[in-house]
């Protein structure tokens, strides 16, 4: 079984951010692994861990697969620390600027090349906050769509996958033969922190960069130049006016309370 | 006019609020077409509770797949009803189902993608809310038909006398998008409490309630609030976290919002820092939340909170 995780290297969620020309300017802050993405490296661990035990050669393996610039190789080492194989990573000056379209065309060709029998992913990247990419990635792909799993139960001789899908919308049990999209909640487990030898064993691991030409894309179908969608201006929100802020002397109730009937909130 | 489709969600026997939402903001970029998918001999009692919204045709597509093998099979069903409707724009209620159809909806017929808008001008441009409300951005699809999800209470609802025709439409669903199987389904456990991303007032707990949210629940009863909570009390298993309010939890936006014993960490504030008025409630006078608040009280949860509701109460009666 070949599992893929696609991972995205985002600005770190604690941080402020800014934005130039529309776009977020990610130089200026400190760029970790989707804290999201975590949970689906923990999750196809846990499924491959106990199939691969005692086994020399590992039978099954998770490849990292991610898109952006060079340094998205930190994200992924993280990844690679946690247990997951390898890398590929798809960096080229071309893809500056994709929309959720490009991202899922690349994607979907590096996934669909490197022969995976399912697919991996959390259920949104921190900074853009879609949430479309996993389902775009089995459309284009023409694979089942398993996504917002709350719990996956992966039958590797069987070739299925049975998940709980929890939203809004409730909870729904639904299978699916491979090749499948997954992705996984928040709630589905802990993810571990990589252990030292985690650490040390990762930086042997390896990391394929590949460019657009590599993979067979042309740079005009990606990037600013090829997205379907453009952002036309960008403004920062305007800081909120400073409100009224009180101790409570044993009235602060009471005070509340007529602050929300006087502004007729209440 | 040109049709402007819009999906219409519902739970089997109700049609969602966002419907009539969705039909206003459609009116103003042409005419509004809503699709009702549903179960044989469902559709019509959906479209009849269209009544008064201003949708003015529905197209109700009655196909048991949809059910039974999930988005990729609406995303067919659309997608067919959008070649014979030809619209120029679809639109979709922000859901993590809504969002997931949109996007494929977009790969499958060629246009762009955007969502989570918060508003729609005539000239199918948007305006969104991004990086946990510190940013407004307008954005437009250049290639294709748009597809477009807008978060529910984005507008009011404008009333109509629709919708004036309901017409049957007929699909077929391939085997390629019958490839999940879904084999049992039930709805959100609800309580009388509405909807977080709905609500016009949402109550939240944090580390502050110490795992305690009858103050919090008392105060959402009273005000017929939601109840929200911060990542650290559903972390900590005090709260479902279906009702978390944060980056990675819900985004809401209502017209009051009460964080009680929260600290204001960057994390929640980007799921709620487009709220139009926000009350804080925290021991710490330094917690970054009071830089937010409108109304902030220093001081225990579990003396001011009970103290505001026997005022309410009170000056009500």
């Amino acid at each position: 079984m070949k599992i893929a995780i696609c991972v995205k290297q985002v600005p770190d969620s604690w941080a402020e951010k800014k934005m130039v020309g529309g776009r977020l300017d990610r130089e200026s802050v400190d760029a970790v692994l989707n804290d999201l993405d975590e949970y689906a490296i923990e999750e196809a661990l846990r499924i491959i861990e106990p199939l691969n035990e005692g086994k020399e050669t590992p039978e099954h393996t998770i490849t990292l697969i991610s898109m952006g610039p060079d340094r998205t190789t930190e994200a992924i080492r993280k990844g690679l620390s946690m247990g997951a194989d390898s890398g590929l990573l798809v960096s080229d000056a071309a893809l500056a600027g994709s929309d959720a379209v490009a991202t899922a065309k690349v994607l979907s060709k590096v996934i669909q090349d490197g022969g995976f029998d399912l697919v991996f992913c959390g259920t949104e990247s921190t900074d853009a906050r879609m949430s479309v990419i996993p389902a775009m990635l089995a459309e284009s792909l023409g694979w089942a769509q398993l996504t917002f799993a709350g719990s996956v139960k992966v039958d590797a001789s069987a070739k299925s996958v049975e998940i709980a899908r929890m939203t809004e919308s409730g909870v729904e049990n639904m299978s699916a033969n491979f090749p499948c999209v997954v992705s996984v909640i928040e709630k589905i487990n802990e993810p571990r922190y990589p252990s030292f030898k985690g650490i040390m064993a990762a930086k042997k691991k390896q990391i394929d960069t590949k460019a657009l030409a590599d993979i067979g894309i042309a740079a005009g179908d990606v990037g600013l130049s090829g997205a379907w969608s453009e952002v036309l201006e960008a403004n920062p929100r305007p800081a909120r006016e400073k409100g009224v802020k009180l101790e409570d002397a044993g009235d602060g109730g009471t005070k509340l309370a007529d602050y929300l009937l006087e502004k007729r909130l209440v | 006019m040109a049709n402007v489709l819009f999906l219409i969600d519902h739970d089997g026997s109700k049609v969602a609020k966002t419907a009539g939402e969705l039909a206003t903001f459609a009116k103003r970029v042409g005419s509004p077409v809503g699709v009702i998918i549903a179960n044989s001999g469902s559709g019509d009692a959906l479209a009849s509770q269209l009544g008064g919204t201003e949708v003015e045709r529905v197209v109700v597509v009655e196909n048991d797949d949809v059910a039974k093998h999930g988005i990729a099979a609406a995303v067919s069903v659309l997608a067919q009803v959008a070649a014979e409707q030809e619209p120029s724009a679809v639109l979709v209620a922000s859901s993590a189902r809504g969002k997931e159809i949109a996007g494929r909806l977009a790969l499958r017929t060629g246009g762009g993608v955007i969502t989570d808008a918060v508003d729609l001008k005539a000239d199918l441009s948007t305006t969104q809310s991004v990086f946990g409300g510190s940013f407004t951005v307008n954005a437009k699809v250049k290639v294709g038909t748009p597809v477009i999800t807008i978060r529910p209470s984005s507008n009011e609802a404008g009333a109509g006398s629709g919708p004036a025709s309901v017409e049957k439409f007929a699909v077929t669903i391939e085997a390629k998008d019958k490839t999940v199987a879904i084999t049992n389904s039930q709805p959100p456990v609800k309580g009388g409490r509405p909807d977080l991303t709905e609500a016009k007032i949402v109550i939240s707990g944090g580390r502050g309630t110490n795992g305690n949210f009858v103050e919090v629940e008392a105060m959402a009863d009273l005000l017929g609030a939601a109840v929200g909570a911060s990542r650290a009390a559903t972390d900590a298993g005090w709260y479902p976290h279906t009702h978390q309010v944060g980056q990675t939890g819900k985004t809401v936006s209502p017209q009051l919002y009460i964080a009680c014993g929260i600290s204001g960490a960057i994390q929640h504030r980007a799921g709620m820092q487009t709220s139009k008025t926000i009350v804080a409630i925290n021991k710490d006078p330094e917690a970054p939340i009071f830089d937010l608040a409108d109304f902030g009280v220093v001081g225990d949860l579990f003396a001011v909170l009970p103290q505001a509701r026997e005022t309410i109460k009170s000056k009500r009666a």
